[in-house]
């Protein structure tokens, strides 16, 4: 009968969420940490959200072997919505989650934040690049990314060693972004910066689009028409194809396509989507360190359990988010107990160096406001296929070239 | 309805008053976060519901309202320190002149059905582009207010605990409910029925019909307002993509819709329903060990779709009829 | 002032575009001015076609200008079923019923897509994806050309359906006078169906269309379906070639205000438009009168 189904269901559906609400046993839990990673694995980010999952994934056993510490993961997903992200925060920290690891985005995160303060429990930000969020005077949120600013202007230094390292610099540029928080701060961030930097360019304009525009010609006929001779973009996957696909029909061949640290050129998509067009663009971003061991180890464990996926292209979002764990995990190993203040105090006093860390960067610790300073940048270029570390030539895997040679 | 029927009922609405006020005591923080949610949409729903069930028009644009009150609320606390209770006036005024304004509009040239909804769709639309660009308010890198201390209440720049946010909207949720069911019974609850049932007798009898339908595209508008600002303030965070999406739009209606439009408690069981089987179902797959994700939301638009079939009055009247109560209709 | 080979090439693409936009608002305006259903869930349709011509791309190695025409069949079958075995039932509810069930509907079918195919955004490859005819400045897109051409094309046979078959002008009967025509003895239930259908067909073809210019993902209903909504009442409800006109429309305007403002507001000169045309001729270009 129909209301026979419609009641049992909505029973059904209330007891359980009934359920989740009893207060949990509190097994004794020894020296166990339970991880509560909160990631859009659904929705709209869900492609980034799932590439920082197989991340965390593969963290458990990696760090029981070098670290000997028993991880737990409590994986939840934010649907990329934060109201989902608040709820589901609150829910991991009722189920017993000594540490939350998350969340990619900048709202999603800064609302999981409150609720980690407000409960007192540690909260490390594997993502996020808004620096609001580690400007608030919060005592039990960590940050291991740069704040936007940040990955902005070391992308525009590279660019100075790029130009060195070829031994050759375009003249003049055009800047085109997409019209998100990182292409507004990097549009004002180029205007203070290019002064400083004694970049050998002029910029000769600047041109902001929409990130939901499925056409892109106008603006790159508009950006072709400045004739600048390099094209610096802030974009993100979807765009880029678009972008990339509409510099090739109305052929123009800029002596490099650079972003100083968006995602989009560096993607899977990208390369699978325009084959050797995607080849020889550049970006200037986080990335992990090709040359320390503990990222061979983790390159091979992730292969090992994703075969089917190219390391180099989960690479940002596996690697930071793994740092994130292996942060939890050393101060679990420091503290000795899960208690969420110790551990608190504990990530504090966080010191993992350099070469420590699969994330690119100087030692892992964290100053008063929460942030780790010192993440560096690298110049990464499609080569092959593929997305390399070209520069700092210390932990180059292949050799730059610029000016990008004409595809046709 | 007999005596004994009577005093059932009062025993159950007491219950549930009860229940309410000490949730933030017996119910652990998970719990509480998920019914604040669960009331936040029942109070937005409520408001839209005004426009729909008084004025008989579809909003799909009705995040316009909450995005605009709340960054007046937010703007003035970032930039000029001034508080929400001083700033909800302004969101108040703001999106009452814009409720007004559209409403005009739509009314004066006899726009209805979907294509006064698109024209509320395009309004959201311009307001999120709009507000894209206005970087003084943080543009689309958000405008983040500063959190202060959680655990003490500072109820003037309205920040605290969990607790106090709970019973904020619960306050709004009740307060909507008195409004409404006041409005029921006065000349204006009159005037709009009227005015549902035909337009053209109400005009005929000398009911204005412009302006009362303006009226009631103002009040739903004016307390949306105070929803954004209830939002605003509670995740402190704000961002157009977001706030003035057409995806919120539709969150807003969908309370209403499921639990009964044009009812006086159609909202509030609506969007308890929705939370309630949302987070239910999180939980059961979980429990049962099934990670898919994107899974919930297949089934969110199953139920719904359901529910649309079999149950087109919504969840409410059927359940006000079984529990021997006469769904009162707005 | 930009030069005016760049107006002018910004001009062309944007009937380019706006053809295949016109040709995806077509099937709303069949669907929206017959069976007065309005379809939230056009723009999975289309999100739906620009899948299976992907798939066929890869595991057929079919051009999506080939699978078009077997996608048309394909979702004119289904869109007929659906609408005879589901929606019809739906006809007669009030608006807000229909619109929660075809939202529902996006909503599964948005997340299937989801479930079923990844996040990942994906699309084909064409050997002539990248090209461009050269006609003096101007620079012609090859795919644009080639699915404006389809656009035009298929516009031209629901045309020919609408206003040459027995079926067509039942249909448009229904559309007019939705009592009479029963009156007449029209199988109105089938009818309608048939018109799902042609919807759903002219859906698939703009989807194949647009699908080398854009990688396609799960997600991208909405957009279309709010972009499908604003050309049908731009172009006029009821009229095919308004349809096309609104299309093109959209694309120029898009295209200049581009141009010649700020790519980033581009999107507001779409909603600037709807309110525009809902203010000053709210029966759109070439809407007909109404009563």
């Amino acid at each position: 009968m129909g209301s026979l189904t419609r009641r049992t269901f909505g029973a059904g559906a209330a007891g359980a969420l009934a359920w989740a609400a009893l207060p949990r046993t509190l097994k004794a839990e020894g020296g166990k940490l339970k991880v509560g990673v909160l990631l859009p694995r659904s929705g709209l980010q869900a492609l980034i959200g799932q590439s920082c999952q197989k991340g965390a994934d593969v963290a458990p056993d990696l760090l029981r072997q070098r670290l000997g510490v028993d991880i737990e993961l409590m994986n939840a997903d934010t649907e990329s919505n934060v109201d989902t992200s608040r709820s589901r925060a609150e829910r991991l920290i009722q189920e017993g989650a000594h540490v939350l690891v998350g969340a990619f985005d900048s709202g999603h995160t800064s609302a999981i934040a409150q609720v980690a303060e407000q409960r007192g429990v540690p909260l490390v930000i594997n993502i996020a690049a808004a620096p609001q969020i580690t400007e608030q005077g919060y005592k039990f949120v960590f940050r291991n990314f740069p704040p936007a600013p940040e990955i902005g202007r070391n992308g525009l230094v590279l660019l100075g060693d790029i130009f060195r390292e070829a031994k050759v610099a375009p003249k003049s540029a055009v800047f085109m972004h997409v019209n998100d928080t990182f292409g507004q701060a990097m549009a004002k961030g180029v205007a203070a910066l290019l002064p400083k930097l004694a970049l050998p360019f002029k910029l000769l304009d600047t041109i902001a689009y929409d990130a939901a525009a499925k056409d892109l010609s106008v603006e790159v006929s508009k950006a072709k028409a400045t004739g600048a001779e390099l094209l610096l973009l802030v974009c993100r996957l979807n765009d880029a194809i678009v972008l990339r696909r509409e510099i090739v029909k109305q052929r123009w061949s800029p002596m490099g396509v650079v972003s100083p640290g968006s995602p989009g050129l560096y993607e899977e998509q990208f390369s699978k989507g325009l084959g050797k067009y995607a080849d020889f663009c550049i970006t200037n971003t986080v990335w992990f360190n090709p040359k320390n061991e503990i990222t061979g180890v983790f390159a091979a464990a992730f292969k090992k359990r994703f075969p089917k996926d190219e390391f180099a292209f989960h690479g940002i979002n596996a690697s930071y988010t793994f740092d994130a764990i292996l942060t939890a995990a050393d101060a679990f190993r420091r503290a000795k107990t899960n208690d969420h203040k110790a551990l608190a105090e504990a990530i504090r006093q966080t010191n993992i160096p350099a070469t420590e860390r699969v994330t690119f960067g100087g030692p892992i610790k964290f100053n008063a406001k929460g942030q780790v300073e010192g993440n560096g940048s690298m110049v990464i270029q499609n080569l092959r296929g593929k997305p390399t570390v070209v520069l700092p030539k210390q932990y180059a895997e292949a050799n730059l070239v610029f000016p990008m040679p004409k595809v046709g | 309805m007999t005596a004994v029927r009577r005093r059932g009922r009062v025993a159950l609405i007491g219950a549930v008053v009860a229940l309410a006020i000490a949730l933030p005591f017996v119910a652990n923080s998970y719990i509480l976060s998920v019914v604040t949610l669960a009331l936040y949409l029942a109070y937005a729903g409520q408001a839209w519901n005004v426009m729909m069930g008084f004025a008989g028009q579809l909003s799909l644009g009705h995040s316009l309202y909450v995005g605009l009150g709340a960054y007046a609320s937010a703007g003035l606390f970032s930039h000029f320190q001034i508080g929400p209770w001083a700033g909800v006036w302004l969101a108040i005024i703001l999106c009452t002149a814009a409720g007004a304004f559209i409403g005009a509009l739509a009314f004066r040239l006899r726009i209805s059905g979907v294509q006064l909804s698109l024209l509320t769709i395009a309004f959201a639309e311009l307001a999120r582009i709009g507000f894209d660009h206005l970087d003084w308010l943080g543009g689309p890198g958000g405008l983040f207010l500063r959190v202060a201390e959680r655990n003490s209440v500072d109820l003037l720049g309205f920040r605290g605990p969990p607790a106090m946010y709970y019973y904020t909207i619960l306050v709004l949720v009740g307060g909507a409910l008195g409004l409404c069911s006041w409005l029921f019974r006065r000349r204006a609850g009159y005037y709009w029925r009227a005015i549902r049932e035909d337009e053209a007798a109400a005009q005929s009898l000398g009911i204005d019909v412009f302006r009362w339908k303006l009226y009631a595209v103002a009040l739903s508008s004016a307390m949306t307002a105070v929803a954004g600002v209830f939002f605003a303030f509670y995740y402190n965070n704000l961002f157009p993509e977001q706030i003035f999406s057409f995806g919120r739009s539709i969150e807003i209606i969908l309370g209403p819709v499921v639990g009964g439009v044009g009812t006086l408690l159609g909202p509030i069981v609506g969007a308890g329903a929705i939370v309630v089987l949302g987070d239910g179902t999180t939980e059961l797959m979980n429990r049962i060990g099934l990670d898919i994700p994107g899974g919930k939301q297949v089934i969110h638009g199953l139920l719904l779709l359901l529910v649309t079939i079999y149950l087109p009055e919504g969840l409410w009247p059927p359940l006000a009829r079984a529990l021997g109560v006469a769904p009162r209709r707005l | 002032m930009p030069a005016f080979s760049d107006l002018a090439n910004a001009v062309v693409s944007g009937v380019l575009t706006g053809t295949v936009y016109g040709l995806m608002a077509l099937g709303l305006s069949a669907i929206f001015g017959v069976i007065k259903l309005v379809n939230f869930a056009h723009g999975e349709l289309m999100t739906l076609a620009m899948y299976a011509a992907v798939v066929a791309s890869e595991r057929l190695s079919l051009d999506p200008f080939v699978t078009m025409i077997g996608a048309a069949a394909l979702f004119a079958a289904l869109g007929y079923a659906l609408q005879r075995g589901f929606i019809n039932r739906f006809v007669r509810r009030p608006e807000h019923s229909q619109m929660l069930l075809m939202i529902a509907l996006a909503m599964i079918i948005g997340n299937l897509l989801l479930l079923g195919f990844g996040p990942d955004a994906r699309g084909v490859q064409t050997s002539y994806q990248l090209d461009s005819f050269q006609l003096g400045f101007l620079l012609l897109d090859k795919v644009r050309v080639y699915a404006a051409g389809a656009a035009v094309v298929a516009t031209g046979v629901l045309a020919a359906f609408f206003r040459l078959t027995l079926t067509g002008k039942a249909i448009r009967a229904c559309a007019d006078n939705p009592l009479g025509a029963r009156v007449a003895g029209l199988p109105l239930g089938h009818l309608y169906a048939v018109t799902f259908g042609v919807g759903a067909a002219s859906v698939a073809v703009a989807g194949c269309a647009m699908v080398p210019l854009i990688d396609v993902t799960p997600g991208l209903g909405p957009v279309y379906t709010l972009l499908a909504f604003v050309i049908v009442i731009l172009g006029g409800l009821g009229s095919m070639v308004g349809a096309l006109l609104g299309g093109v429309v959209i694309g120029v305007s898009e295209a200049l205000a581009g141009l010649l403002i700020a790519p980033s507001a581009k999107s507001m000169v779409s909603f600037g438009l709807l309110v525009l045309i809902l203010l000053v001729r709210p029966r759109g270009l070439m809407g007909p009168v109404r009563r």
